[in-house]
C-alpha cells in the first residue's frame, strides 16, 4: 500500500540526517505504529510521506504509485492528517471544519452535509455541535473533531502524529478503544506516531520500533516484538513487564473455558440441589430468563426451600466480556471474592467461567520458544 | 455672532466640508490598506525583508506633515493627488506592521494542518491565516484612520480639500470677524469624524471578524 524507499532527509545546516536510508513497507488496512525515543525521527519520517517535509532522497510509493514528484496539494487530499495539537481551524464552525476538503474536491452541499451528520455519529458528537466553534469544545472533543475532519473525504490512508498524547491518560484510554472500534469498520491504512510503547501494542496491528535516524530495530507484530525481541535495545524499549503487555493483547474468547454447572432462577430449589450433588462442585451458578447469569449458590444456601433462589447465595459479580483482554480478566479476578471470572458475549449472556489455572496456562504458552536461538536483525 | 449662531448658517457647508474629508482619509486608507497589508502579506515569513520595510513606513512617519506636503507640490503640485499620496504614507505603517504581526501569530498547528488537508499556499492565505489575523490587521487600519484624519488638516496647505481649509483660513485672520468660529467649527467636524469612525470600526470588527476568535 505505502512503500518507503532509500527514505532520507537531512535538513537544511544539518551534518547527520534526521532519517537515513529508511526503507519499510506498510501493509493496506493495517495500523502501523511508529514507536521510538523523543527526537529519534518519527514525526520526519511521517510528514515525508505527505511530503509536509520533502525527503532528501529516496522515493514513496501509494498502491505502486510513485509520488515523490506528484502535486503535493492533490496528494494530502488523498491522505488524512491529525496532529497532536490537533490545528482545528479556529474561525469556523464544527461543520465547516469537516467539510473543508470534501469542499476542495468539490462535493455538493448535500452530499457535505450528509458526511458531516455521518462523521459526527461516527465520533460520538451530537449533531447539535455543528454550528459551535472550536474554543466550546473541549479537549476530548477537539481530538474526536479532528479525526473527523481527517476522515471526511474518506481517504484510504490516514497519518496520525502523536493523536491522543494531549489528552489526559482516562480521556485518552476512551479515545482509543473508540479509535480500535472505528478502525475495525473503516479499515484504513493508518501511520501512527507515538512514543509510548503501551499505546503502540494497543493500537498496532505492526509496530516498528525505531532507533537514532529512524533506523528500524524491529518491524513486527506486536506479539512478536514482545514475545521475540530482536536485540538489546528493543528489550530495553519495551522494558519490564513485557509478559504483562502481552496479556493486554490475548483475549479471553483466546482461551478455553470452563464449563461451570449452570441452573435457573426459575428452577426447583430440588433441582438446584441435585445440580450441585452430581456437579461434584462447591457452588453452581443461577441465570435468569435471558440467560444471564445472576448468582452463586452452595449447598448450605439452598438447604431451605423457603428463600428463594433469587435472594440465597450471594450476586455474580467479576463479570468479563468474551472480548476482554486477559489482562483485565486477571484484574477482574483478583478482585473478585472467588478467584475465578465469569465470560457473557456481548448481550451478557452465560459463556463459561475461566479462573486462575487457565490463564496461567494461557501465560505459560505466550513463552517465547527461540530462547537460544540468535536474535533477528529488523524486518 | 457667537459660535452657536455661526454653526447655525453655517451647517450646510460645514458638513460638506466634513464630507470631503472623510472621503480622502477613507481613499487614502483603503490604499494604504492595500498596500500594507501586501507588503505583509509578502514579507512576513522573511525576517530581513520584514524589518525593511517597516524601518521604512517608520521613517516615513517621522517627516513632519508639513515637510511632507510641502516636499510633494514640485512633483505632485497642489490639491488631491498630494494629499492622498501623503496620508496614504502615513498610513502604512500601523497597518503593515499589524499585518506582519497578525499572520506570525497564527498558531503553526493550524497552518500545518491546512497544508496537510491539500490547501494550497494561496488558499492557506486566504481561507486560514488572514481570517485569523484579521482582527489584528483592522486595529492597525483603525489606529491609521485616527492618524491622519487629524493629518488631513494639513492637506489645506497644499490646497487638499476637507475641514482644514476652514481652520487654515481661520488661524491665518485671527482676531477678525469669525475667525474663531472658523477654526472651531473645523476641529469640532474632525472630532466628531474621529467618534464616528471609531463607531464604524467596532461595528464593521463585530461584523467581518468570525465568533470562533472573537
Ligand atoms: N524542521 C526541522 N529543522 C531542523 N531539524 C529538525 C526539524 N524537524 C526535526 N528536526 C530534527 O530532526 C530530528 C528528528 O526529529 P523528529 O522527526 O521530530 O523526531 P521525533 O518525532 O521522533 O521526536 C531531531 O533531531 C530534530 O531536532
Ligand atoms: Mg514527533
Amino acid at each position: 500500500m505505502i512503500r518507503l524507499e532509500n527514505l532520507s532527509k537531512t535538513f537544511p545546516g544539518q551534518s547527520e540526517p534526521a532519517v537515513e536510508r529508511l526503507s519499510m513497507e506498510i501493509y493496506e488496512g493495517e495500523i502501523v505504529v511508529f514507536v521510538g525515543p523523543s527526537g529519534c525521527g518519527k514525526t520526519t519520517t511521517m510528514k515525508m510521506i505527505n511530503r509536509i517535509i520533502e525527503p532528501t532522497s529516496g522515493r514513496i510509493f501509494i498502491e505502486g504509485e510513485d509520488v515523490t514528484q506528484a502535486d503535493p496539494d492533490k496528494l494530502r487530499r488523498r491522505i488524512g492528517y491529525v496532529i497532536q495539537q490537533i490545528g482545528l481551524f479556529p474561525h469556523m464552525t464544527i461543520a465547516d471544519n469537516i467539510a473543508t476538503v470534501p469542499r476542495m474536491l468539490g462535493w455538493d452541499k448535500k452530499r457535505i452535509s450528509e458526511r458531516i451528520d455521518e462523521l459526527l455519529e461516527t465520533v460520538g458528537i451530537e449533531k447539535s455541535y455543528r454550528g459551535r466553534y472550536p474554543k466550546e469544545l473541549s479537549g476530548g472533543q477537539r481530538q474526536r473533531i479532528g479525526v473527523a475532519r481527517a476522515l471526511a473525504a474518506d481517504p484510504p490512508i490516514m497519518l496520525m502524529d502523536e493523536p491522543f498524547g494531549a489528552v489526559d491518560p482516562i480521556n485518552r484510554e476512551r479515545l482509543q478503544d473508540e479509535f480500535l472500534r472505528l478502525q475495525s469498520e473503516i479499515k484504513k491504512t493508518i501511520v501512527f506516531v507515538t512514543h509510548d510503547i503501551d499505546e503502540a501494542i494497543k493500537m498496532g496491528d505492526r509496530i516498528a520500533i525505531l532507533r537514532d535516524r529512524s533506523a528500524i530495530a524491529q518491524y513486527d507484530t506486536p506479539e512478536r516484538i514482545l514475545t521475540d525481541p530482536a536485540d538489546a535495545y528493543v528489550e530495553d524499549f519495551i522494558g519490564s513487564g513485557a509478559s504483562l503487555k502481552r496479556l493486554s493483547l490475548s483475549r479471553v474468547r483466546d482461551i478455553e473455558m470452563a464449563d461451570w454447572p449452570v441452573a435457573r432462577l426459575s428452577n426447583s430449589h430440588d433441582v438446584v440441589r441435585e445440580k450441585l450433588r452430581r456437579s461434584g462442585k462447591e457452588y453452581v451458578l443461577l441465570l435468569d430468563g435471558q440467560e444471564r447469569p445472576k448468582r452463586w449458590v452452595g449447598a448450605d444456601d439452598v438447604a431451605l426451600d423457603s428463600v428463594p433462589l433469587a435472594s440465597a447465595g450471594w450476586p455474580a459479580v467479576a463479570i468479563v466480556e468474551e472480548s476482554s483482554s486477559l489482562y483485565d480478566t486477571l484484574d477482574t479476578m483478583i478482585t473478585s471474592y472467588k478467584g475465578s471470572a465469569i465470560v457473557v458475549d456481548e448481550r451478557s449472556r452465560y459463556l463459561g467461567v475461566v479462573d486462575f489455572e487457565r490463564v496461567l496456562a494461557a501465560i505459560e504458552t505466550m513463552r517465547p520458544h527461540n530462547e537460544g536461538q540468535p536474535a533477528r536483525g529488523g524486518a | 455672532m457667537s459660535f452657536v449662531e455661526y454653526l447655525a448658517s453655517r451647517w450646510d457647508n460645514l458638513l460638506e466640508t466634513s464630507v470631503e474629508h472623510a472621503e480622502v482619509v477613507l481613499l487614502s486608507l483603503a490604499i494604504a490598506a492595500l498596500i500594507g497589508v501586501t507588503l505583509g502579506v509578502l514579507t512576513y515569513r522573511r525576517p530581513a525583508a520584514a524589518q525593511t520595510v517597516l524601518a521604512v513606513a517608520s521613517a516615513v512617519l517621522t517627516i513632519p506633515s508639513f515637510a511632507l506636503f510641502g516636499l510633494l507640490i514640485p512633483v505632485l503640485g497642489l490639491g488631491y493627488t498630494p494629499t492622498v499620496v501623503a496620508l496614504s504614507a502615513y498610513a502604512v505603517l500601523s497597518i503593515l506592521r499589524n499585518t506582519i504581526v497578525g499572520l506570525r501569530s497564527v498558531d503553526p498547528a493550524v497552518t500545518e494542518s491546512a497544508k496537510g488537508m491539500g490547501f494550497s499556499n494561496w488558499q492557506q492565505l486566504t481561507k486560514i491565516e488572514l481570517p485569523l489575523a484579521w482582527p489584528v490587521i483592522l486595529a492597525g487600519i483603525r489606529v491609521s484612520a485616527l492618524l491622519i484624519l487629524g493629518i488631513a488638516a494639513i492637506a489645506a496647505y497644499v490646497n487638499g480639500p476637507g475641514l482644514g481649509g476652514d481652520i487654515f483660513s481661520g488661524l491665518s485672520r485671527i482676531g477678525g470677524a469669525n475667525a474663531l468660529n472658523l477654526v472651531l467649527g473645523g476641529v469640532l467636524g474632525i472630532v466628531l469624524l474621529a467618534l464616528i469612525f471609531e463607531a464604524a470600526f467596532v461595528l464593521l470588527g463585530r461584523l467581518t471578524t468570525s465568533r470562533g476568535i472573537s
